[in-house]
């Protein structure tokens, strides 16, 4: 086909996305090499004397790397194992088949910051129904947003609650994509519906769970609405993600040379690390 | 066994539901109360355990300068920001997705899978990273606090979306089709216009309805990038939240703003039983 015809479809998109990135992006590589901050607002050059200080002196930054790490993985795999089975349930013909796949689907449409307001009412320790419908039941009142330990699991529940349906949507569209032949093949054999589901049915879904997962790490990684709202990071700094300790430092304090130097770092670890999970994911799931 | 299987899957079912609707029932419910029901006890049924009163949704409609909430304006403004992002990126990613599903490139080392994954792998950039840049971008060009703004930024979040489940569709739609059509004395453009669009019509809605979801549940940009001229609806909301607690128009403000977008989850039902999404978002 002509040569210049495929420039014409790609170029407008591919420039825009460019365009628009392109500043931002060296803009944050030159503004961490400076030392811009509310009493020096200008872009002088430090060298790299921010990424010293990032790797020599600021346990809170991998710590809020490490608690993000830990929340958005353990939140996935909550999403993936409780969406895979919610689409099994599904998947075949169940009563009010179309009801429960649009309430399972509602979630995602919700805006997650607005959702968290209502969790927040939700969770109050003293006028939540939470704890109230606990409390009926003998259970002492549960500090979800104060207690260090229990505000991480208030967040997993809520970004489970937003999340899983995105997990849910993915997988089955792949299960209703997939080809007849082997379940027939299975039913001939008279396999159980356990050894169905090992031998068949997830093998099949693996490319599809992988690519599931990868994009629900990648939109996970980036929590920050539901904390902002739920816990603004705290008790102390007990649920600050990195996002959020970047805003903190970049955003309230004003030391936007620093803060450039956590986003630059924190994006190339991110890219690194998804990368690295991807490959791991495929050597563990599909089997040559 | 099977029975126990059964038994098991309905409680599951039934439980997962119970926990998807719980906090909208307690939003429907809270939003009829008034302070003394939201702050002597804990209530849930309206007549049973409290009189419901219509305070929270009569804010919403009252002006602000008599003490209302106004979410009409953000309202439109979270519709414009939303719709036309999403066209752009639809626009602008079909095309590109087109491109990169039917024609090879090659410059370097660069193939098809990098350019596809260039345009995918925006959706890593973490929001936080883009704001501080964005922020003064837009502030050197005088769009910040505005919509032309928002949009603007909305696109790079919206078109890896548009890219993502365009290029996968258009490799299911038929290359023969195409060729055909050039054939007839299509111009590629024709063909594409005339021919290849038509009949992605499926992919087309669920790119849109993926957009649609995602630019309008956005937060931390226009939390970052708009103060007082321009306000999206979930920065409204959350603003009332900092309040003291009148949690009754809080939880009718957010039923009003998450409403529209559950119709949405109908639609999506609807395309995923009748078996198009499956091809669009494999």
């Amino acid at each position: 086909m002509n040569f210049k015809h495929k420039f014409v479809f790609l170029f407008p998109g591919l420039f825009v996305l460019i365009g628009i990135l392109i500043f931002p992006i060296i803009f944050t590589i030159r503004l961490s090499l400076s030392g811009w901050n509310s009493y020096t607002p200008e872009m002088n050059f430090i060298g790299i004397t921010n990424y010293i200080r990032l790797f020599t002196d600021d346990p809170r930054f991998w710590e809020s790397f490490f608690r993000l790490s830990f929340l958005s993985v353990s939140t996935v795999i909550l999403q993936y194992i409780i969406g895979f089975a919610l689409a099994l349930m599904v998947w075949k013909e169940i009563k009010f088949k179309r009801f429960f796949r649009v309430i399972f689907l509602i979630p995602m449409m919700t805006t997650p910051v607005i959702m968290t307001v209502i969790w927040r009412t939700f969770f109050h320790e003293s006028l939540g129904p939470v704890n109230d419908l606990l409390g009926h039941i003998g259970i002492g009142p549960i500090l979800w947003l104060s207690d260090p330990v229990i505000a991480k699991f208030t967040v997993i529940i809520v970004e489970v609650w937003q999340w899983t349906p995105f997990m849910f949507l993915l997988l089955l569209a792949g299960l209703l994509s997939l080809p007849k032949e082997p379940f027939l093949a299975a039913a001939i054999d008279g396999a159980s519906p356990f050894r169905k589901f090992v031998y068949v049915t997830f093998p099949l879904m693996a490319p599809i769970s992988i690519g599931a997962i990868i994009i629900r790490l990648i939109e996970a990684s980036k929590i920050m609405d539901t904390v902002f709202v739920l816990t603004s990071g705290g008790p102390g700094t007990a649920t600050e993600t990195s996002s959020f300790y970047i805003y903190i430092k970049g955003l309230r304090e004003f030391q936007m040379g620093y803060a450039a130097t956590l986003s630059f770092t924190y994006l190339v670890i991110m890219i690194i690390s998804l990368t690295i999970i991807a490959k791991v994911l495929t050597k563990l799931m599909i089997k040559e | 066994m099977e029975k126990l299987y059964t038994f098991l899957k309905y409680t599951f079912i039934t439980l997962w539901t119970v926990f998807i609707v719980a906090p909208f029932l307690w939003a429907v419910s809270t939003s009829f109360k008034d302070f003394q029901s939201v702050n002597s006890k804990v209530t849930y049924i309206p007549w049973l355990d409290f009189e419901p009163t219509l305070e929270g949704w009569r804010v919403l409609v009252k002006s602000p300068a008599r003490g209302g909430v106004d979410i009409v304006e953000p309202y439109f403004n979270s519709i414009f920001v939303t719709c036309t992002a999403s066209l752009v990126s639809i626009v602008l990613g079909t095309l590109a997705a087109y491109a990169l599903s039917r024609f090879t490139f090659k410059a370097g080392f660069v193939r098809n899978n990098d350019i596809t994954f260039f345009f995918i792998s925006q959706r890593i950039m973490p929001p936080i990273v883009l704001s501080i840049p964005f922020f003064i971008f837009l502030s050197t060009i005088g769009l910040l606090d505005s919509l032309l703004g928002l949009v603007v930024v909305y696109i790079v979040l919206l078109m890896p979306i548009a890219v993502w489940i365009m290029v996968d569709f258009f490799n299911r739609v038929p290359k023969e089709l195409d060729e055909t059509a050039l054939i007839d004395g299509c111009n590629p453009y024709q063909a594409f216009y005339k021919v290849v669009l038509p009949n992605s019509i499926p992919g087309l809605i669920v790119a849109g309805m993926f957009c649609i979801i995602f630019g309008w549940i956005d937060f931390f940009f226009a939390f970052i990038l708009t103060f007082t001229e321009v306000q999206l609806l979930p920065v409204k909301v959350v603003a009332l939240n900092s309040s003291i607690t009148p949690w009754w128009s809080l939880s009718a403000s957010a039923l009003i703003s998450v409403a529209p977008l559950i119709i949405v989850a109908f639609v999506v039902e609807r395309y995923l039983s009748k078996g198009n999404l499956s091809g669009a978002l494999k």
